[in-house]
């Protein structure tokens, strides 16, 4: 038998040493390190003329640069709801047991993520010069809506394109490791209430895979805000678009790229927020 | 023992790849009847179990509920798979329980036992809430309905389980070894309310280790041992004696 002792038996009994956590000089040391050369590196550049603080002053709020700044959002956002959609259609389509769905999906996720994204934004952007027009109607047969590809696909929804339809290849993944994460136990317990499968995904499944599938389907969005960069290919006015354009005039690269920079990292930030948040969201219930 | 069969199986076959589970059960439960598989473990009770609701398909044989093949349609001398509606009509009339309760985590208790009744079978919001209620007060949970399920015990749990069954009026219930996964201090206010059930007259299958429940409740007892039903008789007969060695040797080792 143990017994407790109230404190002040403790004391009495000669067992009141104070307890001193292991010191870390080595951190304090590295910390130290660390700061100085950060330091120096403020230093240089807040002081570099080169910089040309004024001048990414000056552009930070430009006209051309908030525009640019609109269209990568405009980009981003469209681009990401592309590849959900797609992404989840696709990644029921794998997981349906019809072995036609299965290998359309299986297909398209392995082209998708085999060719570059820059390869594929070039590819929709040139499409026109091999396919003039694209018409709908009955195969082999009469045609009755055509139009020009290129006012069909312009710069704008090449980017999508480009960017939407690779991003649904790796969704459909994410969605699909989520959808799996749920035990099976949930859908036995939805089927044997009478629900249909559909019903049972959309009510007792996804909920539940939401929380496995939010966290990587954010960071996606983060590295999707950055990928739309790549469209300076077919030179949609994007963020970088626009301060290329300017710095094309100026030779003012490095401040113009600051601005950018600036830019991005707010993006950026504000992204991670709204990650945080929808995770709490979906958390529900799981915490106690 | 009244009434015409409700659930009733003619040497039903089922394969798991090599692993024969089940290899010609017959088994009839009456209307109002509550039936007990015991068996050793592997002996086929749960996948019998599964069976009768259609979550795993038989590979032969011919297994009724109601009248009605389970998961299949008889035309011309031919057995059609049934369309997803009509396994899900069937389902929904067939209450199941499972080891593991398998409440739905991200919602609450009350919309635990109302989510098929308003999304299934189209009741009111209102009136199935009101339902709830009033089966989870018939649990004994009538405080805990906005509690989501990972606070509570797993004893209140699988009351929850029963309740959310019940919600559907089903015609029959089906309990996979609903006490195995419980704390053994948990176990009995689990069997009071299946007990209850007995007493209202619903008609039960229930797999169970629980031998003192199948000796007080059930009307029938059935041994199964290798996919086959090997006896099965009023409690108070097969507990007291067995015909037949297999069922002698289980008892022996789980009557204490």
């Amino acid at each position: 038998m143990v017994k407790t002792l109230p404190f002040r038996h403790a004391r009495a009994a000669g067992v009141d040493e104070v307890v001193v956590p292991r010191r870390h000089p080595g951190r304090w040391a590295l910390a130290l390190v660390l700061l100085v050369m950060a330091v120096m590196i403020v230093e240089g550049m807040v002081t570099n003329p080169a910089m040309r603080w004024d001048v990414v002053g000056d552009y930070l709020f430009a006209a051309p640069v908030l525009e640019g700044l609109g269209m990568t959002l405009r980009i981003t956002v469209l681009a990401m709801a592309i590849g959900i959609v797609l992404g989840g259609i696709l990644a029921v389509m794998r997981l349906s047991g019809n072995p036609v769905l299965v290998g359309v999906s299986i297909g398209y996720s392995a082209l998708f993520r085999s060719i570059p994204i820059l390869v594929q934004l070039l590819f929709w952007f040139f499409l026109s010069a091999v396919l003039p027009t694209i018409g709908l109607g009955i195969p082999f047969g009469p045609v009755f809506v055509e139009a020009d590809t290129n006012t069909l696909i312009s710069r704008f929804g090449a980017a999508l394109l480009g960017l939407g339809l690779a991003e649904a290849a790796y969704m459909s993944e994410i969605i699909r490791a989520g959808l799996l994460s749920v035990p099976r136990g949930q859908s036995e317990a939805a089927a044997a209430l009478g629900m249909s499968r559909g019903r049972a995904l959309r009510r007792i499944i996804l909920p539940q895979a939401m929380r496995f599938i939010v966290p990587p389907t954010g960071n996606q969005a983060i590295s999707m805000l950055k990928m739309t960069s790549l469209v300076i290919a077919i030179s949609l006015p994007d963020l970088l678009t626009s301060v290329q354009t300017i710095y094309a005039r100026n030779f003012l690269q490095i401040p113009l790229l600051t601005v950018a920079c600036f830019w991005y990292l707010v993006m950026t930030g504000v992204l991670s927020v709204g990650q945080l948040f929808l995770e709490r969201h979906f958390g529900k219930g799981v915490r106690v | 023992m009244t009434g015409d069969a409700l659930v009733r199986a003619e040497a039903v076959t089922k394969s798991f790849g090599h692993v024969r589970a089940l290899r010609g059960v017959d088994l009839e439960v009456h209307r109002g009847e509550t039936v007990c598989l015991i068996g050793p473990s592997g002996s086929g009770k749960s996948t019998f179990l599964r069976c009768v609701n259609h979550l795993e398909k038989i590979d032969s044989g011919r297994l009724t509920v109601d009248g009605e093949l389970v998961g299949y349609r008889r035309a011309r001398g031919k057995l059609y798979e049934l369309r997803e509606r009509e396994i899900c009509r069937r389902r929904a009339d067939i209450g199941m329980v499972f080891q593991n309760f398998n409440l739905f985590p991200h919602l609450t208790v009350l919309e635990n036992v109302v989510e098929a009744p308003i999304h299934v079978r189209r009741e009111r919001a209102a009136d199935a809430r009101a339902r709830g209620r009033e089966l989870l007060a018939r649990v004994g949970l009538a405080d805990k309905a906005d509690a989501h399920p990972a606070q509570l015990s797993g004893g209140q749990q699988q009351r929850v389980a029963i309740a959310r069954a019940l919600a559907m009026r089903p015609t029959l219930m089906l309990f996979d070894e609903p006490t195995s996964a419980l704390d053994p201090e948990l176990v009995g206010e689990v069997l009071d309310v299946m007990r209850e059930l007995v007493k209202d007259g619903m008609t039960m299958i229930v797999v169970t280790h629980e031998m003192a429940f199948a000796r007080e409740s059930a009307d029938r007892v059935v041994f199964m041992a290798d996919g086959t039903v090997v006896e099965s008789g009023p409690p108070r007969e097969l507990f007291a004696a067995p015909r037949h060695e297999r069922t002698r040797a289980f008892l022996s080792k789980v009557l204490m």
